[in-house]
């Protein structure tokens, strides 16, 4: 699997007093198996980009190939393109519906066509990748758990689909640090196991520091800069100008430096910041 | 009087069907024995996960809930009191998680004027209200837009301008900023900061560490108890208790718990990044 996006443009309202271009000749690829992750401010085209690569928007200009199919050219399956891609929208637990927990699950995999009983086997499948017990939940009504619950419900729900790209947009957003880091912990479980492409946008730099193999930061429509996290990082004073954070142990590395305390290396997670620090202190 | 509110041995209890016919109804405490005094003119953040009762806490302080047992005091007045609902509520306003679900009208001012128009005040009164309370959250110039062309923080801001209306000497902020991305949290909490300098007492509940560390008091919640309450420094520098409750532990206090394990003589109040940065600083330029 991969995806190769090609100067893809999209404008809203086109001819309209309100026009506004929301893509503006993106260009990037993403190879099997990557963890990318997606950063930019409110505003900066992340959904729209997103919404592009399983077919929910097209392109005013510009080619999308995903494992090398124009998605789009005219008479593309579009089903076919969604059931490799799946999207998980913000506040997925938004769009829970069904009576039970196994229901809600299934009803993507009984779309594709699956007969009753192997979307079931589906639905206890993903119900066990997302962490919870099927016997304990499967015939509870959806609306009866906890946020945390209710998110990760939603998110097995696409993952029933057995996606070859799974998408998330802002996943644990509103949730408690605890739900946080579970739901974090999960979506990295999957990418491992599934070894699928995963794409996450998020606000929280040291997440995708943590967890992305590449880097995409978009601005007004484009991609600004395409990187490892020790690559875009390294930009600090660049990303901040943009008004984007850094991951908290590149932030405090930044501010030494600006104090005259320089050390070269990227710094991104807590352990590199005690080395570097533990350098710096014994140096004097 | 010094404070504002006054919680005396509170005890919160939901009721949820156990399942089991035989017993029936099984009671649980959301808020267990909690007792809470708020300063007039303070800045009191709320910590705690998910179902620690912080949420249940600020409800019960503008009678949205009413105590199952202990009192609780606003202004003087007990939430129990009918009577006086409105004085209560008046005092005591309430800025809720999603901006979308507070938003009543279709034009900005109209929705601010909401609150004011139910107090029965004077038409002349109402309007510049809505202009003053707009100006302090810095949307004077979207009065006439509708709501739903503006961004999550700006939305935020148009519901705190509503409760601002009231003119409460309390707002209680329920995790204004727990859907907004990080340019909306600014803009919200730099609200919310401006609105205490100029008086008003402020109850933040909030997930996130840096948010609490602009109060002047924090208080951590757990199991429907108050488990810590004390200055950000005092209480972050706590990090084995908020671990246990499986609170983030501030990024900061645990870069400087693994340094202080290898031998590195860091002050006992280092918390914040700026401390942090400050302390290196003076080491290397010492030598």
């Amino acid at each position: 699997m991969s995806i190769s996006a090609q100067k893809i443009n999209h404008i809203y309202s086109k001819g309209l007093a309100d026009q506004t271009v929301a893509l503006n000749d993106v260009s990037f690829d993403i190879n099997d198996g990557e963890f990318v992750g997606i950063i930019g401010h409110t505003g900066s085209g992340k959904s729209t980009l997103l919404q592009h690569l399983n077919g929910l928007l097209k392109p005013d200009s510009g080619r999308i190939f995903i494992n090398g199919r124009d998605i789009t050219e005219k008479g593309v399956d579009m089903m076919e393109v969604r059931r490799s891609t799946g999207l998980v929208f913000q506040y997925p637990e938004y769009q829970l519906f069904e009576e039970t927990v196994e229901k809600d699950i299934a009803f993507g995999p009984l779309n594709l066509g699956l007969s009753q009983e192997e979307a079931k086997d589906r639905a206890a499948e993903a119900l066990a990748m997302v962490g919870l017990e099927p016997c304990e939940v499967a015939q509870k009504s959806p609306f009866d758990l906890s946020g945390g619950e209710k998110r990760r419900i939603a998110i097995a729900g696409v993952i029933a689909m057995k996606p070859r790209v799974l998408i998330l947009d802002e996943p644990t957003a509103g949730l408690d640090p605890k739900a946080h880091k579970e739901i974090l912990d999960m979506i990295e479980d999957i990418h491992k196991n599934e070894k699928n492409i995963t794409i996450l946008v998020s606000h929280k730099m040291d997440d995708i520091a943590r967890l992305c193999d590449k880097i995409l930061v978009m601005e007004k429509g484009t991609v600004v800069m395409t990187g490892t996290p020790q690559e875009i990082f390294s930009k600090g004073e660049e990303l901040q100008a943009m008004g984007l954070d850094l991951p908290e142990a590149a932030q405090l590395i930044l501010e030494l430096k600006k104090r005259g305390i320089e050390k070269d290396e990227t710094v991104l997670t807590m352990e590199q910041a005690e080395r570097t620090l533990l350098e710096v202190l014994d140096k004097c | 009087m010094n404070s504002i509110v006054e919680i005396n041995n509170l005890i919160f209890s939901y009721s949820r069907e156990s399942g089991d016919e035989t017993t029936g109804c099984i009671f649980q405490n959301a808020i267990d024995g909690v007792d809470l005094t708020i300063k007039k003119g303070s800045f009191t953040a709320i910590i705690g996960r998910n179902g620690s009762g912080k949420s249940t806490l600020a409800k019960n302080i503008n009678a949205l809930l009413l105590p199952s047992s202990g009192v609780v005091y606003v202004n003087g007045y007990d939430t129990r009191d009918q009577d006086h609902l409105w004085d209560i509520r008046q005092t005591a306003g309430m800025v809720f998680q999603n901006p979308d679900n507070q938003i009543v009208s279709s034009i900005v001012e109209e929705d601010v004027a909401f609150g004011p128009e139910n107090l029965g005040i004077s038409p002349s009164e109402i309007r510049k209200r809505v202009e003053d309370s707009l100006g302090a959250v810095n949307m004077g110039d979207y009065r006439k837009k509708p709501p739903h062309l503006l961004s999550g923080g700006q939305k935020q801001r148009i519901a705190i301008a509503g409760v601002v209306a009231m003119k409460p000497q309390c707002i209680i902020f329920d995790e204004p900023t727990a859907m907004l991305d990080p340019k909306g949290r600014g803009e919200v909490m730099e609200i919310i900061r401006e609105l205490n300098r100029e008086g008003i007492t402020v109850v933040l509940i909030t997930h996130f560490m840096e948010e609490a560390a602009l109060a002047d008091r924090v208080i951590i919640m757990d199991e429907g108890k108050i488990k810590l309450d004390g200055s950000p420094s005092s209480v972050f520098a706590k990090r084995d208790e908020l671990k246990s409750m499986s609170l983030d532990v501030p990024f900061i206090v645990e870069l400087v718990h693994r340094l202080r394990q290898k031998g590195v003589d860091i002050p006992e109040n280092t918390v914040s990044r700026k401390d942090l940065v400050e302390y290196i600083c003076r080491s290397v330029h010492r030598k």
